[in-house]
């Protein structure tokens, strides 16, 4: 931790934030990402946390991107309406 | 309306237009950052994202022009969803600003990297390299801080919020439009059977 804060010290030139305050929104992040919140969520480093953050946000990205493959399919096989209502009916049940 | 009001207070007239702009801003999410995740995870929310990205994929169809390619259900799905962030967040912003100057961008880039490239000869002079030893820590940052649209000069905290952010919005996206497949496949198979359901589809 000593060594971390003389980093920060060092590269305090645009950022003057206390460890905690990073501590704190990292482990918030960890609360966020179903891989840590599945193991122990004491032992993580931040690295690690930062890591996963990015692999999921990645992984996150391709199922929109998936997702948005197999809504553009179904769209040019059904009409506008009919997809509408089906949508409105199931949101109103 | 709003303009036979203005007009009878001529004296509250810029405050009347200017509250009526910044109310929304102002509604009482007075702790955005605490109210972070449960506001993406509301299915209220959820059901409104997906009304929403129903009707902007169906205006995507109608000039029929460019069909409904993968490309632009993915943006029609991001703009929805950054709409939806009401302007509360850096990503958001990026996603909603990013679509109008995207071009201007492209050009703008095309010159700051031929000035760029001027230029680098009399930097690395007079920059002797101060952050060559970057800390893996930092590195991730930066990864991290690409993934993430609008966010790449953001200072650490705010970067780790938005992150945050930007998760549980992105979770909730996958969750609508994960419904909506399933609707529309259940549609498409249906529609055979039900013909005449089209009659029911009246937009009040």
């Amino acid at each position: 931790m000593s060594s971390r804060r003389s980093r920060s010290r060092q590269s305090s030139g645009a950022s003057r934030i206390s460890d905690d305050q990073i501590a704190d929104l990292v482990s918030r992040l960890q609360q966020l990402i179903p891989e840590i919140r599945n193991r122990r969520s004491d032992k993580v480093s931040a690295s690690k946390v930062l890591q996963e953050t990015c692999n999921y946000i990645r992984s996150l990205h391709r199922e929109v991107d998936d997702l948005s493959d197999r809504l553009s399919e179904l769209l040019e096989s059904t009409d506008s309406d009919s997809a509408q209502a089906a949508i409105i009916r199931s949101l109103l049940m | 309306m709003a303009e036979s009001s203005s007009i009878s207070n001529p004296d509250a007239n810029s405050n009347l237009s200017r509250k009526r702009r910044k109310i929304e801003p102002k509604t009482p999410a007075g702790a955005p950052t605490e109210t972070g995740r449960p506001r993406w995870q509301n299915d209220v929310e959820q059901q409104i994202y997906s009304l929403k990205l129903v009707d902007a994929l169906c205006h995507l169809r109608r000039p029929d022009s460019a069909a409904a390619t993968s490309r632009a259900v993915r943006n029609a799905a991001d703009q929805v969803l950054a709409v939806s962030a009401r302007g509360k967040t850096r990503w958001s912003r990026a996603i909603l600003t990013g679509r109008l100057s995207l071009r201007l961008a492209h050009i703008n880039k095309k010159h700051k990297k031929a000035a760029k490239r001027a230029a680098v000869g009399e930097s690395r002079t007079k920059k002797p390299a101060v952050q060559k030893k970057l800390p893996p820590l930092e590195k991730k940052v930066k990864v991290l801080s690409r993934l993430v649209p609008g966010c790449r000069k953001v200072s650490l905290p705010n970067l780790l919020e938005e992150t945050t952010d930007y998760i549980a919005a992105l979770e909730m996206q996958v969750k609508a439009m994960t419904f909506l497949t399933g609707l529309l496949n259940g549609a498409v198979s249906s529609s055979a059977a039900a013909g005449g359901d089209s009659s029911l589809a009246d937009r009040g």
